[in-house]
This record gives C-alpha cells, structure tokens and sequence, in this order.
C-alpha cells in the first residue's frame, strides 16, 4: 500500500506540523550536498534558485537554449492566491474547497490545504522580485475574477501572467548561476535517472549541440521537466515538451499517477489542415462576454452572420442555465465535442463552435470589449487573419494540461527515494480537474516553499554518504542503454518522420482517451498504440548524426510516448467511473452528466513499470476525506 | 575614470558631448556670418571687425582650441565606434533589407560625417589658414579683409554647389544627431524627448539653411 | 501556393555555410511560416536528406526561441511579430523567401538557423534581478506602486529574449534587451537599491559578449514583438550616467 506520509492532526496544523518536525541540513553541510535539477521551468528555476540561495551545490539542466523560454512563460490569465485584498469573503479553506471540489474530490486534502496555505507568499515573493501584476489606481494588487470560484482571487499581470512569474523565477535563478551557487546546463536533456542502492543518485544527459552524453551524480535529483500533454501532438503545449524525463524515472521504478487525466482546454484555435502544429490557446477569460453556439443545421452553408438567432443552438446556455457560457472547462469542452461529433461543428473541417461577440458588443459597445479583449482580438486576427468584432471567432477544445504525472508522497518525493517530482510533472494537487490559474500557483509553490522543506528533511540523512562517484558500475550501465537507444534510433533506417508517428499516436490518443473514453475505445486504443509501436521501431528514419539533431531529439520523445501513451489507456480503461476530466461514456447520468463513483473509485491510481511489452501493475492510494465530503459537482 | 574608457556607453556619451559642443558652436558662427547679409558696405567693415575681435580674443582663443579638440575627439571616437561596431558583425547577412525599420540617415551618420569633415578641411583651408597664416589686403579701417576673400571665394559656383550639398549632409546628420544626443546622455521622458526631437529638428533646418543661404546671397550678389 | 526558398546551411559552428534552394510546391496559405519550415523537412526527409535546423518552441509569440531573418528582416516582413506567428498568406504565389539566421558576433551561428544567444542569459546574470532571498519577501500591498509605474515596468519587462534587436540593429547593439531589464527594475520601487550596481554591471557585461554601440536609429523598436519602448535605452543611459557621476 502506498504511504502518502500526510501528517497527522487537524488540516490546518499539518504542514506547521512538518516544518517543525523536519530534519535540516546545517549551512556548513550544505555545501558537501549535490542535488540535480531538472527542468529550468517555474517549478525548476524556483526550487533550483532557492537551493542555491540556501547554499547546496545545484546543476540545473534544460533542454531550451536558456531557462526563460519554458512552457510556463505561456500561461496567460493569471495566478490564484487567497490574500482576500477584494474583502469578499476567501480564505484558506475556501480556496481549498474550491480547488478540491473542482478536481472532483480525487486529490489529497493534506496538499491541496498546503497549496492554499502558500499562496499568499507567492505573492510576497513574486512582488519582491519584481514582478509587474496589476494594481489599481491607489497602488495595491487587483484581483480578477476566474472560473470555477465566487471570489475574485486572482493575481494577474495583463495576458502574460505565466511569463511574468518565470521571468522573476529566471532571474533569481541566473543570480545563483551568476554567484556560483548553480551551474546551468542549456540544450541538454535527460535521458535515464541512475539509481544506486534503491535511491536516486545521478542523471544521464545528452548535450544536444555536440550529441556527447554525460554523467552527472547528486544526492538528490529534482524533476521539474512540466507536463505530457504534447502527446496528443495537438496541444496547447510548446513544440519541445515532452515526457521523457518522467517516463525514463518510471521506468527506473517511479509510479506513474494517473496518468489519463489531461485537461482539455475550451478555447482554443481549431487545427486548420493536416499540416498544423500546434493549436493556440485563447483566453477562458473571452468566456466572460462570448456566446457559444452551433448551428441548428448539419448542412448549414451561410455565413455565420447570416444565421438568424432562432437557427442558433447555444448549447451551453441550453445544458448549464446556471453557468452557461461559463461551465467549468471540462463540462464546456465535453459539450463541445458532442456537438461537433454529432455533425454540427463549424468551419471547414466541421472541428469547431462559434464564439460569438456581437451581443456583447451591441450590449457593452466595441470600445469596451476592445478595452478587455484587445490583444486576443489582435492575436485571433493574426492567426487566422479573420477580424472578430465582425464576426463569431472558430474554437475548439484541446489537450492542455496533465493533471497526472509522477506519483508523489506529502514531501513530493516519488517512490525512488531521493527523486523528487515538482510542478506539472507530479500529479499532486488538482484532482480529476484543475482549476484555472492554479497551475502557476503549484508550480511555483512546489518549487520556493515545499520541496526546500522535504527536501532538507531527506538529505539531512545523506551528508554521511559523501560525494557520488558517477564512474560507479550504475552509471556506466545508465549510459550505456542510453547509447543503445540512440544508436538504435539512429539504425532502423525506415522512411517515415518521428512526426509521423507523433501525429498517429495523437489522433488514437484524442480520439479514443481524450474528452471522452469507452471501454472498447480504450481497448481498440491500446491495441493500436502497439501496433503503432511496432511500426515505429521498424520504419522510422532519423536523418543526421549524433550532433545537433532535432529528428533524433524527437525520435527519443516519441519512443516514450508511445510507452506512455499506452499507460495512459490502461489508467483510463481500469478506472470504471467518470470524474473531471475523465469522462467513460459507460458511466454518465441520463442527462449525460458525469457520473463518479466514490465507493470504488476513492483512490489514486498508481502505476509501476514491469517491463517492456508486459502490463503494468496497479497500486492504489486510497483517498480519505476527513473535512470535505465529496458531492456531486453541479453546473446546471 | 579609468572604467569609462572601455563602456560603450561613455564612449557614446563623448560622441554626445563633442558633437552638442560643435552644435553650439554652429549658432555662434551662423550668428556671426549673418552679418553678411547687411548692406554690403555696412556688411564689409563690420564683418571684419568681428573677425579681427574674434582672433585677437583670448577666451576666443580658449575655445577655439576646445572646439579643434572636439572635432577631433568626434572623429576619432567615431572610428572607435565603428570599428567596434562592425567587429559585432563579422559575418554579413547574405540579403539585407533591414533598412525598412529605420531612416537611411540615422545609418549613415558615418558616411555624413565624411563628407562634412572633407568640407571641413577644405572650408578651413579657404578662409581659417588665410586669415591666420595667408596675407590678406587690409580694409579701410586696418583690419584683415575677410570679407573680400568670402565674396572672391562664394562668386564660383562650382563651390556655392559643393557648399550648399555639405550643407543638406550636415543637416541630416544633425536631423539624427541632435536627438540622438539627447537619447545617450539619458534624455528620456516621453514629452521632453519628443520636444527635443521636434527643437533638433527645427535647429538641423534653420542651421543648415542659415549657411547655405550665405554663399548663395553672396553669388547672386554678384 | 508554390514557393522558392533559399536557405542557409551550416553543419555547424566551425563549417562555413552557404545558401541553398528549395521549391515547395502546394503550400496552404493558411500555414504559420514555421509549418511551411515542418513540410520542407518532411520532404527533405523523404529524400534522406538532413532537414533544416531552427529554434523554435511554443510557436504562439512567447517564448522568443524562434527567429530568422526573413528576406532580410529579422522576423520576416510584418512589424512587431515573431517568426512563429507569421502566416504564408503575407507572401505571394511563386515568391522567393530568402532565409538566414539572425547575425552577430556574440550569436554564433550552431547550425543551419539555429544561434546561440546564451550572451543574454550572462547579461541577465550579471545583474537583471532584484537580489532577494525566497522567504525574505515582505507583505505583497507593503509596498504600493501605483498603476502607471506598474505598467510601464510591464512594458519593459515584457521582453522575450529573441535577439531580433541584436539581428535588426547595424551596429549588432544589443542596448535594447539589456535596457528593457534596467528599466524594468529601475521602475520598480523594489528595485532602486541596487539600480546602480546593476547598470553598470549589466553594460560591463553587454560589452564584454561582443555587441556593438546604440546609434538610436530605432529599428530595434520597430521589430520588437513587444514593442519595447527605444525610450527604454535612454532610460539605462540615464541610469548609467548617474551610477558613473555618483560612483564612490
């Protein structure tokens, strides 16, 4: 059974609780400490910098030619924390209650508590470093107002939130690197986690400019590498995310938790032809003044603006009168594939809804909504050249964010001892369903304000082990396999693009395990992934040689998620309830409502590797509610 | 001190500071030649009055040799710079047409600045090094005849022509300079810079119309 | 569409590259620039030949790793737009599409179009923050800022980091991005402490990575996809000037 190692006592105590009780490592000791960062993200930067701030010997590794340009720098709208400034009423325990409730009562109450608890210090400390959010006329933070919550909680530096906040966490991470305290390591990425006696001791990385691999041993290693969501090869994502680093540790002994729960964002750009790369995200916010809707025609021809009102199907308002246009973004992507797979999707491949403006800006006049919305009006009109205060913007749902990831204890440590997963790459705090603007908020609160915490408590034990060899057997037998694949990759010689199989791999995953599963989906879906799988490693073509060499980058990637992705169906086939994101078509009311099942269904699903080409085992980790009692979330 | 030397930055601010002097002087010598357009008898003696004041005059002595060492200083920090400048580029790009961002001058201020020093040389050579080394007939109230020698000089047209093109130079590379003065020694407030910008532009025109004006008087005249 | 490309090719940083010509036939206009890159390393592929290489990565105008010089400016025709966000319908049928890598001396070119810009992140490291501890932070509304100061430091601080000032300038200047983190800092309350230090240590370290002088010619400016303020440089010179004049 596994042992979250959440301590004991009332919900509010508990994480005073740890900090008191944890072991620490004295300044003096520090020093001898080697610990691995991997990921230069949110997550990465801030636990990496702090590390270095306290005096342990960092190396920090990403696969982007610096740290500013990780996937965190795109999240737009903004960064959730219960300061309570707009005096509406929140609090700690209400943001936990929110966030607990909008991931479907499937996440921790421990964490997710100490998630809200933090917030607020994000705040203080993003602030002090320089980070421009939005204040009002007198000088003080504003707060907007966001999905899923009754009070305006947050934090907001115009659309570039995310970007913000990596900025201030790249900068105090280049100040370490600039005293000495962290060595970075850009254009490398990693490739296999070494293990020495059952604890985490070192990485193997490829530098991908010269294709040379190295060996770098610490006491402890940090994955902080962000989510999986590029697996869809659709996504929200950037071009370079990717899982590898995750799966290489599972593979190594760490469990994967849930894995299948991928939030599908609402608003984004429907993919325009075969040749598209990645799909942009709109702002939820544009929820707040758009309708949504489809025509009431399969065969509709017209122009949207030709359509009378009465020929409009708002399904959102139809479904959800209470939430309407505003349902949280599970319940409004669902709602949006039904439509579209029922035949009534717009635009020229039928993968879209209406997003429409014109009764907001009859109502509110075009200044206003050019006031709120501009630069995602100006951005639309980039992408598809089409000016929306003319007409209804096209959008579509797509693959945006894990909730899954590596399984992690209270101390955010996987089941490797000394491995440590934080940010998007854990599964931790959001549930079946995360919130908006919670992303930034984990990641950063992972990386600043828990793991320096855990992660003193665990190597207060290892001073005594002294420095890590990296010429010990377990290195050499960790480079070697990775030399193996790559030569592998590098000598199939077939003729078709890791791209290839990315893309197929995508439409399975997002056709069978996306916004809606089914047992014979999922088990078609599995038995296509292999299938695929096996094709791969005889017909993919990696031109190039070991130096830089995007192609090969790719090829290791998708190598993984072919693994990975078959995980994924397994999770999704095994869990035999709907909640959040998970949606089985099996399990839904009559109204089509998701339908969770607490009485099986009350635990995460943990998963360790057995080996190649054999199932993966299962582990649960029961989830008790000792202050919440999970109810049926209702947007109606 | 020492540290400025190596900065880019200082290196720009002496650029700045030679070149607003330089400005500076450009008024007091228009002021000066404006008094060519007086009456021309009235305009002979007073003109050389003002030259024979000007040379006899210690503090005029003072900056003057001020004025020599920021021309100087301009050119040869201007050499600095350029060096360094394309040293930041070995590597030229094969098709350029980054020209589409910027004003053609504000690139050229190198190629402007030539012209204007050859002027310089020459224009020097003409009146600075006769009036001071050359022999001049005396005019009527025993001062150097300058003003003879101008109008001799400004009745060939060939060097109305050349003066008046050094004078469209100078006044591009004042048109940028001007402001881009203001920019380095840290000018930036949005009102004021536009201000500034706006002065620069007026000073650039005014200036260079001012001494293209003369020679072209003193041709028609004739 | 059908369009003609010339492309630089470099193996790497040691080679000498040169350009060479591509046709793509059957191109959608509707696709960004970089998809348009995708299908000719489809096809150069299929044709076992190495595909090109360039930076890139969440291709919505972001993260700033995309940039080349697209017939001869830095991000391709349109003003203030990255390299990912440019669509083919902004060229014509039968165009030829001139592409090079973005060019200066402390970019060194890696291969094919991919440089190397670490010379920002030194610049960053030798004084782009506000030195605080994670902990050592106050209460967030202790210090008030009002609005306008906010979000002329947002103006700055917006930057992406993708050289195209450095590409763009003549003189390979790199006053633009180093400028928009002074001035971000120096805008802040926070950041006044070290204002001093900070400018001086960031241009020492400007100059030491090779960029050229600021001729204010602002077409830093004009291809920003940002829009960063040129005012920001005269900002750091302001600063600069004072740090030199009131150094100890």
């Amino acid at each position: 059974m596994l042992d979250a190692k959440i301590p004991a006592g009332p919900l509010e105590e508990k994480w005073n609780y740890y900090k008191t009780h944890a072991k620490l490592v004295n300044p003096a000791n520090r020093r001898k400490l080697d610990v691995i960062v991997v990921g230069a993200g949110l997550a990465g930067s801030s636990i990496a910098a702090s590390l270095g701030e306290m005096g342990y010997n960092v190396k920090c590794f990403c696969f982007q030619d610096t740290p500013r340009r990780a996937h965190s720098v795109a999240a737009q709208g903004g960064v959730n924390a219960c300061k309570n400034y707009k005096n509406d009423g929140d609090s700690v325990y209400r943001m936990f209650y929110d966030t607990i409730k909008g991931g479907d009562f499937r996440a921790r109450e421990g964490n997710v508590y100490r998630l809200a608890a933090c917030s607020a210090s994000l705040i203080d400390q993003a602030v002090a470093q320089g980070v421009p959010f939005g204040r009002e006329y007198g000088g003080y933070l504003n707060n907007r107002s966001f999905g899923g919550v009754q009070v305006s909680r947050t934090f907001y530096a115009r659309g570039q939130t995310g970007q913000q906040l990596l900025q201030g966490a790249y900068q105090a991470l280049m100040r370490q690197v600039g005293a000495g305290n962290v060595q970075l390591f850009a254009r490398h990425e990693m490739l296999d986690l070494v293990v020495i006696e059952k604890k985490a001791r070192g990485i193997i990385v490829r530098n991908m400019d010269t294709g040379a691999l190295e060996r770098h041993g610490a006491h402890a290693v940090v994955l902080a590498t962000g989510g999986f969501g590029k697996i869809y090869y659709l996504s929200t994502l950037a071009m370079g995310c990717n899982g590898s680093a995750i799966w290489r540790a599972h593979k190594r002994g760490a469990f994967m938790a849930n894995p299948s729960w991928t939030q599908i964002h609402p608003t984004s750009l429907p993919q325009s032809g075969e040749y598209q790369s990645k799909l942009t995200l709109m702002s939820e916010s544009l929820r707040n003044d758009g309708r949504i809707w489809v025509p009431v025609n399969k065969d509709e021809q017209r122009e949207p603006n030709q359509i009378p009102e009465e020929e409009r199907d708002y399904y959102l308002e139809r479904r959800y009168p209470a939430f309407g246009n505003l349902s949280p973004r599970d319940i409004a992507s669902r709602a949006a594939k039904e439509r579209i797979d029922a035949g009534f999707g717009i635009g020229p491949l039928k993968n879209a809804v209406y997003l429409d403006f014109s009764r907001a800006i009859k109502d509110q006049g075009e200044d206003k909504i050019r006031k709120k919305y501009g630069n995602l009006f100006r951005m639309y009109e980039k992408i598809t050249g089409v000016n929306a205060y003319l007409e209804p913007m096209r959008i579509s749902p797509a693959a945006h964010f894990s909730m899954g990831g590596l399984w992690v204890d209270y101390e955010l440590m996987t089941t490797i001892p000394g491995l440590f997963a934080l940010g998007e790459a854990n599964f931790a705090d959001h549930g079946a369903n995360r919130l908006g603007a919670n992303s930034l908020l984990q990641a950063s609160i992972d990386g600043y304000f828990i793991a320096p915490y855990t992660m003193a408590n665990y190597l207060a034990d290892e001073i005594k082990a002294g420095p890590i060899d990296v010429r010990h057997a377990a290195f050499a037998a960790a480079e070697e396999n990775v030399q193996q694949q790559l030569h592998l990759l590098m000598g199939i010689q077939g003729n078709l693009s890791a791209d290839h199989f990315h893309k197929a791999l995508g439409k399975i995953l997002y056709d069978k395990c996306g916004l809606s599963r089914s047992k014979d989906g999922l088990e078609k879906a599995i038995s296509d992934i292999v299938a695929l799988r096996e094709e791969f490693w005889q017909r993919l073509y990696v031109p190039g040689g070991y130096a830089i060499n995007s192609e090969l980058e790719k090829a290791g990637r998708v190598a993984d998620y072919l693994e990975l992705g078959e995980l994924m169906c397994y999770d999704a086939l095994t869990r035999n309830e709907s909640c959040g994101a998970h949606f089985r078509t099996e399990y839904q009311t009559p109204e089509g409502e998701a339908m969770r099942n607490d009485q099986d269904f009350s635990f995460i699903s943990a998963w360790e590797w057995t080996g190649a080409g054999k199932s993966p085992l299962l582990h649960k980790e029961p989830l008790h509610f000792e202050f919440v009692t999970p109810t049926v979330r209702s947007y109606k | 001190m020492g540290q400025w030397k190596q900065q880019t930055l200082s290196r720009k601010n002496w650029m700045a500071f030679t070149g607003l002097f330089l400005c500076l002087y450009l008024v007091i010598h228009l002021a000066g030649n404006l008094q060519l357009f007086l009456p021309a008898e009235r305009a002979h003696r007073q003109f050389n009055l003002y030259s024979h004041i000007l040379s006899g005059n210690l503090i005029i002595k003072a900056i003057s040799y001020i004025l020599f060492a920021c021309i100087i200083g301009h050119v040869v920090y201007a050499i600095i710079i350029t060096v360094a400048n394309n040293r930041a580029r070995k590597i030229r790009y094969h098709y350029d047409r980054r020209g589409a961002a910027s004003k053609w001058y504000s690139r050229n201020m190198g190629l402007l600045g030539t012209i204007i020093f050859i002027f310089l040389v020459i224009h020097l050579r003409d009146f600075w090094y006769v009036y001071k080394f050359g022999r001049l007939p005396m005019d009527a109230d025993g001062h150097k005849d300058l003003y003879l020698l101008v109008v001799s000089v400004y009745g060939e047209l060939w060097y109305v022509i050349l003066y008046v093109i050094c004078m469209v130079a100078l006044c591009y590379h004042l048109l940028h300079g001007f402001f881009s003065a203001a920019r380095t020694l840290g000018l930036y407030h949005p009102r004021y810079t536009h201000a500034v910008r706006v002065f620069g532009w007026v000073f650039s025109i005014v200036i260079c119309s001012g001494f293209a004006a003369i020679p072209l008087y003193v041709y028609c005249l004739k | 569409m059908r369009i003609r490309l010339k492309i630089w090719r470099q193996e790497n940083e040691h080679e000498p590259g040169k350009m060479m010509s591509y046709t793509l036939e059957d191109i959608n206009p509707h696709m960004s620039f970089l998809e348009m890159l995708d299908t000719l390393n489809e096809q150069l592929l299929k044709d076992g030949t190495r595909p090109v290489e360039f930076d890139h990565d969440c291709r919505e105008g972001i993260c700033g790793q995309c940039g080349i010089m697209i017939n001869g400016r830095a991000h391709g025709p349109l003003k203030n737009t990255t390299t990912c966000q440019l669509h083919m319908r902004t060229f014509t049928d039968n165009e030829e599409i001139i592409i090079e890598p973005f060019r200066a001396s402390a970019f060194p070119v890696k291969c094919d179009l991919k440089i190397d810009r670490s010379a920002f992140d030194r610049v960053i490291q030798s004084g782009g923050f506000i030195a605080v501890n994670t902990g050592q932070a106050p209460e967030a509304n202790s210090i008030p800022i009002g609005s306008p100061e906010v979000e002329a430091a947002f103006d700055a601080a917006a930057c992406i980091g993708c050289g195209a000032c450095v590409a763009v300038c003549k003189n390979s200047s790199a006053a633009l991005f180093t400028s928009a983190k002074i001035a971000h800092l120096a805008l802040l309350p926070q950041g006044q402490i070290e204002a001093q230090t900070r400018v001086r240590n960031m241009v020492n370290q400007m100059d030491k990575e090779g960029f050229g002088h600021c001729s204010n010619t602002e077409a830093c400016e004009v291809e920003c996809p940002q829009q960063i303020s040129v005012l920001h440089i005269a900002r750091m010179n302001y600063e600069y000037n004072k740090a030199q004049i009131l150094k100890k």
